[in-house]
């Protein structure tokens, strides 16, 4: 507990207008009405804002109980779908996240020695961070957008501006060379050679999974071939193929060359006869993850900038810093969700 | 501690009766933008009440319909299916949720606690517009926007969900309702805050009156399982929106992953219904006894190991569901247990009735009314709790009546006996007994014989939400049953009129209210009536809050003062004359 209760020696009564009674001359002008003094005032202020946090965290709680069923219920949706996204900037963006925390929690502790100019540095330095997160996100959601990486049915329409889409006349004649050998690849490439013919955006083939029977595209594509998978683990090869656990060649080559077959997906998710039954859930839970979580970091920028608007107008002082102290916190809980979203989504 | 001892007999003098919350200031913005806790409880009780007679107009549409087995008013089948949607989700959302701990709690925890106001009057302020904003929504909804809402109030997927099968108003009725929940997190918030650091010297925990132990424990479960139901419909507009598949087994969704998200807090509030309700009647049983409370720590434990129970089972409206049996069996056990800490609270009730002085004022016939409605709409839980037999009783008149009986009977009932206990502290008004109690009577036949009839006809299969029940095998029980139903909720209605109508009489020809009319010890009895603007001056020093032998009988003031041979601890009156600089 750092705060000392204040010396009632200020005269300034209530200008600042709590309401029309706040007249009591022994106040701060920090105190409110109903407080006996400042340190009361602190406690209660950390008190409420911890609260609030845990229902942040149980907002975010249900999102993150929705991952762990999909999750639990789908792996394969979700190692397929974390291809999609780039590490690289992933981790860029948590270490930017995680030094605006730590100048946050500098603030915090400039503004309890008083130190003004320094207060408004950590403060300007974290919201540029928070900018900095923000542009990345920017950048990472809008290749999603162009790519058709979208959440929920948008997923099944083809995509604006793609790198890897391939058009459908040159698909036809590509999958002459590439199909491979079995029997389920076969005709799984056969219904999407249907589809192709047909001139329609490739939409999911009804396909039954390895876990879940209930599993099955939008409506409207159940006429398509079921293929009953046997029970498989799946890993991930070049051309962003799925082999089946017997295939020992595929095996191996992954076991050799792991980065190489991971390195670039050649083929877009619609025009992946091997994409499991519903990939875009993998998205649809991103997409409001993230959002969710963008959504918070705006706040924050709000927040921060408030946070620096009251301290150029000296608002602040070793005696009273509660709005700091309260805004670190929130973001330090912005940032521990991402701690969390990042390896959900982007590592495992 | 400087106090200003003023003698509890004075008179209402005039200055005081200038001095007052409902005084200080005045004109329209001085109510809408106040930070005063007591004007912001009062604002919520007249919404609130609105949002009751809203509610009850569509009840009584309901149960109108139902007069004859083809359907007395409309013509409609889903018309039939809005108005018992708008029913009730105005009630829950709208009306029960927010009455004690809004309305009430606003008006009497602070005073009650020795507090000048809630810790954040701002963030109160905040969620007493964020309710109205709420309830904007749902009047669009009212007002069909979008074709209105017919879901029923839970938006059970794919219901909901899927287009053609609901009407776009559930996208209006659910940010309506995720407002609704911030404002009553916020609410929540203040209230652990203001309890946890603003209880004034000798207000130990175990001093405070037990409806601030329950307006504490529903101030848990509100702050904790809110934000599960916010998240919850914001999933339900994203998915309705954009056709997510959060909830749609076609896009790999589930939506009976919706049922878990949807009871996991609905199920809680449920006891946010419920809790402070239990605290009104802790206070009033004891108060109008003139009796110690018994086994006081007993019935604050028991507050919040309900709060906690009511956490782990929500699974017990999902036992048809096709969940597993395993888990099932599970969440009927400890929905079983949760009857445990009820009943501690019922049989406390009654031992601290035995032998006690009992005043038949009208709050105390509504807590005495609560009791017995409370045991049976308790026990009759039990029924549903049994797996085998909610099998037959799931979706029947059963659930309805069993659900009346606790939110309506016991918690509403609760409200309106808490609102005439401490209406002559908001008021300054006392109301005609005799009258209160002829409207008690006629709210109590009424209610039972609306919802009792419901238990037979839920026990002999009626199906719960249907606008029509012609050509079923026992279609002449069902009517028979259906019209002494909707008979009872004619006087259920009439009752309530009779009620507002006497409390609004006496808010412009009642007698003047005494500073303690009912003998009540805690400290919201020892302010004026109505209370000054800041409640104390300086904070109070506090006592047994249920040690009533040191008050008297005053008949000059027709109210209860502090006997004069016993010193007071501390005083919190505030001097009419020093009240404000």
């Amino acid at each position: 507990m750092t705060q000392v209760p204040m010396e009632h020696d200020h005269h300034e009564a209530g200008l600042h207008g709590h309401d029309v009674h706040d007249a009591h001359h022994d106040h701060p002008k920090e105190l409110g009405h109903h407080w006996d003094n400042l340190n009361q005032q602190f406690e209660a202020g950390k008190l409420g804002m911890w609260l609030f946090l845990a229902t942040e965290i149980l907002l975010f709680g249900g999102l993150f109980c929705g991952y762990a069923i999909w999750r639990g219920n789908h792996p394969d949706i979700f190692a397929y779908g974390s291809q999609f996204l780039s590490v690289k900037w992933g981790a860029i963006n948590t270490c930017v996240l995680l030094l605006s925390s730590m100048t946050m929690a500098m603030g915090v502790t400039m503004a309890q020695r008083g130190n003004k100019p320094g207060l408004i540095i950590c403060l300007v330095l974290t919201l540029l961070g928070a900018f900095g997160f923000l542009g990345i996100k920017y950048v990472e959601y809008s290749h999603k957008f162009h790519e058709g990486l979208l959440p929920g049915i948008a997923f099944y329409e083809k995509p604006s501006d793609s790198h890897i889409w391939v058009e459908i006349e040159e698909q036809a004649g590509d999958q002459q060379e590439t199909s491979i050998a079995t029997d389920v690849a076969e005709s799984k490439e056969e219904a999407e050679l249907q589809m192709a013919r047909a001139d329609l955006p490739v939409m999911p083939a009804a396909e039954a999974t390895t876990n879940e029977p209930a599993a099955i595209g939008p409506s409207g594509l159940n006429q398509s071939r079921v293929v009953q998978e046997e029970e498989t683990y799946r890993v991930f090869y070049k051309e962003g193929r799925i082999a089946a656990q017997e295939d020992q060649a595929a095996m191996a080559e992954y076991a050799e060359h792991p980065e190489e077959a991971m390195r670039e997906l050649e083929k877009h998710p619609l025009q992946d006869p091997d994409r499991p039954p519903n990939a875009q859930k993998f998205f649809t839970i991103y997409f409001l993850m993230t959002g969710l979580h963008g959504i918070h970091v705006v706040v924050g920028v709000i927040v921060i900038l408030w946070l620096i608007y009251l301290t150029f107008r000296g608002r602040f002082s070793p005696h009273y810093y509660t709005p700091v102290d309260c805004g670190g916190l929130y973001w330090h809980v912005v940032d521990l969700i991402w701690i969390f979203l990042f390896p959900l989504f982007y590592l495992i | 501690m400087t106090t200003i001892p003023v003698p509890p007999s004075q008179p209402v003098t005039p200055e005081l009766a200038r001095d007052n919350y409902l005084t200080y200031t005045r004109g329209i913005w001085s109510w809408l933008f106040t930070l005063d806790h007591k004007r912001i409880g009062v604002m919520y009780l007249c919404g609130v009440l609105s949002m009751f007679f809203v509610g009850g107009i569509f009840a009584l549409l309901v149960r109108t319909q139902l007069l004859t087995p083809e359907g007395a008013v409309f013509n409609d089948n889903a018309n039939y299916n809005r108005a018992f949607t708008l029913h009730g989700a105005i009630m829950v959302f709208l009306v029960i949720i927010p009455s004690v701990p809004a309305a009430l709690g606003n008006f009497v925890l602070p005073i009650m606690l020795g507090a000048k106001d809630v810790a954040f009057p701002r963030l109160n302020l905040f969620s007493f517009w964020l309710w109205m904003a709420g309830a904007v929504f749902f009047i669009l909804v009212l007002v069909n926007v979008d074709g209105g809402l017919d879901t029923g109030w839970t938006f059970y997927t794919p219901y909901s969900t899927t287009d053609g099968m609901a009407f776009g108003g559930v996208l209006w009725a659910v940010i309506g309702v995720f407002i609704l929940g911030f404002s009553s997190i916020f609410t929540g918030m203040n209230f652990i805050v203001t309890i946890h650091r603003l209880r004034p010297p000798g207000m130990t925990w175990f001093r405070m009156p037990l409806f601030l132990w329950a307006l504490y424990a529903t101030a848990l479960i509100q702050v904790l399982a809110t934000p599960v139901l916010g998240i919850t419909v914001a999933l339900l507009f994203m998915e309705r929106l954009f056709g997510m598949g959060f909830f749609n087994p076609a896009l790999g969704g589930d939506p009976v992953l919706y049922q878990h998200f949807f009871w996991f807090y609905s199920h809680p509030a449920v006891y946010i219904m419920i809790l402070p309700a239990m605290g009104i009647i802790s206070e009033l049983i004891s108060v109008h006894s003139h009796k110690h409370i018994f086994g006081y720590r007993f019935i604050a434990f028991s507050s919040i190991a309900i709060a906690v129970f009511g956490f782990l089972v929500w699974g017990h409206h999902m036992f048809t569901s096709g969940q597993s049996q395993l888990i099932n069996v599970i969440f009927s056990a400890i929905t079983f247990s949760v009857s445990i800490p009820s009943a501690i609270k019922v049989f406390n009730w009654l031992a601290t009735l035995y032998r006690g002085s009992i005043s038949l004022n009208t709050p105390m016939l509504y807590a005495l009314g609560f009791i017995v409605i409370f045991a049976i709409g308790g026990l009759t839980g039990l029924h549903l709790g049994t797996l085998a037999t909610d099998i037959h009783l799931h979706d029947t008149y059963f659930v309805v009546a069993h659900f009346h009986y606790v939110m309506m009977g016991s918690a509403l009932i609760a409200m309106i006996g808490g609102m005439h206990h401490w209406w002559p502290k908001m008021t300054g008004r006392m109301y005609n007994e005799n009258w209160g109690r002829f409207g008690f009577a006629l709210v109590f036949i009424g209610f039972n014989v609306t919802f009792f009839t419901q238990f037979a006809l839920g026990s002999q299969g009626m199906p719960r939400r249907y606008a029509t029940y012609n050509g079923m095998v026992l279609t002449d029980l069902y009517h028979l049953y259906h019209v002494i139903s909707t008979i009872g909720s004619y006087i259920l209605a009439l009752g309530f009129f009779v009620t507002a109508g006497y409390l609004l009489h006496s808010i412009f020809a009642g007698k003047r209210a005494p500073d303690n009319p009912w003998g009540g010890r805690s400290l919201e009895w020892q302010c004026t009536s109505p209370p000054p603007h800041d409640n104390f001056k300086e904070a109070p020093t506090v006592g047994d809050c249920y040690d009533y032998s040191v008050l008297e009988w005053d008949e000059s003031q027709q109210g209860y003062k502090w006997r004069e041979d016993i010193e007071r601890p501390g005083n919190p009156h505030v001097s009419g004359k020093d009240g404000h600089a």
